[in-house]
């Protein structure tokens, strides 16, 4: 039972950034009708963000250490961040520390203007195009950035901790009932889903309890009859597109300390990302949401060693079994409307 | 009175078609003609170094190309040397090679077999590249041995570690001076035995292509020979980057030590995602959670951050061994690029040199000549001891490193540090265990 509630738990961090990359994918189609395959760079974009401000915090100057020599048998340098001339040690290691969860403050601004940069500069031009034209152009522009991110930070991964106080993991067991040491799970893994839940609460409430967000989904079930009352009905979608590259950018801040970030991390999600999509339902946010969380549990059972001992290899294919099975059941997915992407 | 039907005109037709047939065969043969693909005809030239430029090893291969630069400028007689001033052969003057100065293309391999074989191909091809080496995946290494195998060109390997390369897939123009899964096995098993003990139970996490499963059942055999149990084998896919449903079930298999048969990116994440789940702060059977990666790369360490701290793990060479060749290379790459080399760089300067080097003991850049020079030639002086180029099967054989993350790193660089040298002796193993053949060198042309 135990083995199964750590699954279950897998699943649902996992599920948190497949459903807060889904949800920002599934906004920009229901807003736009824009099949945006450079989402998962956004996430990839969203991660770097985090490494950039632990890098502007750990700006340093060399002092050399007495008695010790580097490599080539020169005086020892070492690294003194600016930061703690500023602050003291003390108070400036601690913003080193929490420079993950800072770097929330950093990206937000960052991401909107990715995006509204992204749709004004290159996606709108391409509103009234084939979705495979949509498709290409995107996939273009995530290759691009992706070669632009490791032009300056390399290929290898870049460790980007979370805070001391969140390293580790909590004994769940015992708040479950279980013995000790049964069910452990990473602290922050637990941060990250909590944080996901948070933000996929924040954009349903903003859509349901705002003006703004109600002229935003009368738009997406009818555009030309909002634009017939009057209403800039584009300018808006901008800012949702906007506020969907914020989404995916904070799911890749705060996944930093899960995965150290590469220029690849958006490309591995983007796939898995687009059959949550579909399987949740094109343009359906609360299905965006169930299928990234059902997806991501499945995924995590298929990789229990019994599992594969069972199903040889399912845990490789068990993501694109499962859509294939929804779509024959519910060509729409789970919760999809009709008439999207449909003629 | 018999009569003869032998005339002059038949006599000698019947004697130029039978000459000209017994001279065929020989023609043909290889060895008997002095040419072959890509001799260098001018004053200079030129190897190929298809190193990975793009892709998840970018980094890696750009270490790589950086020891090919730097082997290039010390063949030519620029710098201060290297390590040709360590190497026992002194066949290497200074004035390139055989008097030739080198010159070199560049291919990227993308860390994919047929883009390997691609860029390859067009430096042997267009280029005139008599030798090609590089590489940072045994995939590639493969793919890439066997189509010089085709060509007729020397293949000097770069990081690659399966016992394949030298083993099932060898090939008479191929030459590995990396050390190989096996000898991971056999250098780590003792040291894991003396720090973790002999009554353990293992769970491998291995990536899930060739070169992990030649890991897994290096470790594997080498482990349980001195008593470990093997719990579970779980293989991972490669494009696997959160192993967190795979590290779940570890906690509740009973074992006592995870072992990660994983490289690059792939290492990265798994060992990140087992010191989350807090596996090396918990007792099992009574005795510490223990996690093992069978084979360290510096620059990969870097990924994992403090994660590696305390972690066994073998490796081909590190900067920080005291030996006078090692010393002179890192004296040499550190004053031009500001960083020490990584073992990736070690091991292409030294294939490079040692190309070089056979290439003038035998007086020809013919790659049959070159083999003949390379199989079963003794060397020291270039980083990790006594050193054999084994004829059986283009294996070299010398000390291999087990290594630990360290505790209190001072820099970026000083990540792991040496646990122990294991000589020779102890890693060395019959040529034909892992099959293949090695079949016989081809000069092409």
């Amino acid at each position: 039972m135990d083995a199964i509630i750590l699954q279950i738990l897998n699943g649902l961090d996992k599920g948190s950034a497949y459903a807060l990359i889904a949800l920002g994918l599934t906004l920009i189609f229901g807003t736009l009708g824009v099949v945006n395959f450079a989402h998962g760079a956004l996430f990839m974009i969203g991660a770097f963000c985090a490494v950039t401000l632990s890098r502007l915090f750990s700006l340093s100057h060399k002092v050399a250490v007495p008695g010790e020599t580097d490599f080539l048998g020169n005086p020892l340098m070492r690294d003194v961040p600016y930061i703690y001339d500023v602050f003291g040690e003390a108070t400036g290691s601690a913003i080193i520390d929490w420079a993950v969860p800072l770097s929330i403050l950093f990206a937000i601004p960052v991401m909107i203007a990715v995006g509204v940069i992204m749709e004004r500069g290159l996606i709108k031009h391409f509103y009234k195009r084939p979705h495979a034209d949509q498709i290409l152009v995107t996939f273009g522009l995530a290759i691009v950035l992706q070669e632009v991110i490791k032009y300056y930070y390399g290929a290898n991964p870049i460790p980007t901790p979370a805070p001391e106080m969140f390293k580790g993991s909590a004994d769940l067991g015992i708040l479950l009932g279980y013995e000790a040491n049964s069910i452990i799970y990473p602290t922050w893994r637990l941060v990250y889903f909590g944080f996901a839940a948070v933000v996929i609460g924040a954009v349903f409430a903003f859509l349901q309890f705002t003006t703004f967000g109600m002229v935003v989904r009368a738009g997406m079930a009818d555009r030309e009859t909002v634009g017939l009352l009057g209403i800039n009905i584009d300018k808006r979608f901008t800012i949702m597109f906007g506020l969907a590259a914020a989404v995916a950018g904070l799911a890749g801040v705060m996944y930093t300390p899960i995965n150290s970030p590469n220029y690849h991390m958006g490309m591995d999600f983007l796939v898995l990302s687009f059959v949550v999509v579909v399987v949740g339902g094109m343009g359906s946010l609360p299905g965006a949401v169930a299928a990234g969380f059902l997806l991501g549990i499945l995924e995590s059972f298929a990789s229990m060693r019994e599992v594969i001992n069972l199903i040889p290899g399912i845990n490789q294919v068990i993501i694109y079994l499962v859509a294939i099975i929804i779509l024959l059941t519910r060509p729409r997915g789970l919760m999809g409307r009709k008439g999207v992407m449909e003629d | 009175m018999s009569k003869s039907d032998v005339t002059r005109r038949g006599v000698i037709k019947t004697g130029a078609l039978a000459g000209a047939g017994l001279a065929l065969p020989t023609y043909l043969s290889a060895a008997s003609h002095s040419g072959f693909t890509n001799a260098p005809t001018g004053s200079t030239v030129t190897l190929g170094f298809n190193v990975p430029q793009s892709g998840p090893y970018a980094d890696e291969g750009a270490d790589e190309l950086r020891a090919y630069e730097l082997a290039v400028e010390h063949l030519n007689g620029g710098g201060d040397g290297g390590m040709l001033n360590t190497f026992s052969s002194k066949a290497l003057e200074g004035n390139g090679i055989i008097g030739k100065k080198v010159e070199y293309v560049t291919g990227d391999t993308q860390t994919k077999s047929d883009a390997a074989r691609a860029s390859a191909k067009s430096m042997i091809e267009k280029d005139g590249a008599v030798m090609i080496t590089g590489g940072s995946s045994s995939g590639v290494a493969v793919a890439v041995q066997a189509l010089c195998q085709e060509a007729g060109v020397i293949f000097m390997a770069g990081l690659t570690h399966s016992n394949d390369t030298t083993g099932k897939d060898k090939r008479a123009n191929g030459f590995r001076h990396f050390f190989n899964s096996y000898m991971s096995g056999a250098a780590l098993a003792p040291i894991l035995a003396n720090n973790y003990g002999k009554d353990r139970k293992a769970y491998h996490l291995t990536a899930d292509y060739n070169w992990g499963y030649t890991t897994e059942e290096a470790v594997r055999t080498s482990t349980e020979a001195m008593g470990w149990e093997t719990v579970a084998a779980v293989k991972t896919p490669l494009t696997q980057t959160d192993f967190s449903s795979y590290i779940a079930p570890v906690l509740q298999s009973g074992a006592d030590v995870l072992v990660l048969n994983h490289y690059g990116g792939n290492m990265v994440n798994s060992l990140t995602n087992a010191v989350q789940f807090g596996l090396r702060e918990k007792q099992v059977n009574g005795k510490n959670f223990e996690i093992i990666v069978p084979l360290f790369s510096r620059l990969m360490a870097r990924g994992a951050g403090a994660n590696i701290k305390g972690i066994f793990g073998s490796a081909n060479w590190h900067w920080s061994l005291p030996d006078e060749g090692s010393k002179a290379f890192v004296k040499s790459y550190g004053t031009k690029y500001g960083n020490p080399p990584s073992q990736a760089a070690h091991t292409c300067y030294v294939q490079t040199l040692l190309y070089a080097d056979a290439v003038a003991r035998a007086g020809s850049f013919n790659p049959c000549a070159v083999a003949e020079a390379l199989e079963g030639f003794e060397f020291d002086g270039l980083g990790n001891g006594p050193t054999l180029y084994r004829a059986e099967d283009h294996q070299c054989f010398k000390d291999v490193l087990v290594v630990k993350g360290k505790e209190n790193p001072t820099s970026e660089f000083d990540l792991l540090e040496i646990v122990e040298i294991t000589p020779r002796g102890q890693v060395e193993y019959d040529a034909s265990i892992f099959g293949g053949e090695l079949g016989s060198c081809n000069p092409g042309a």
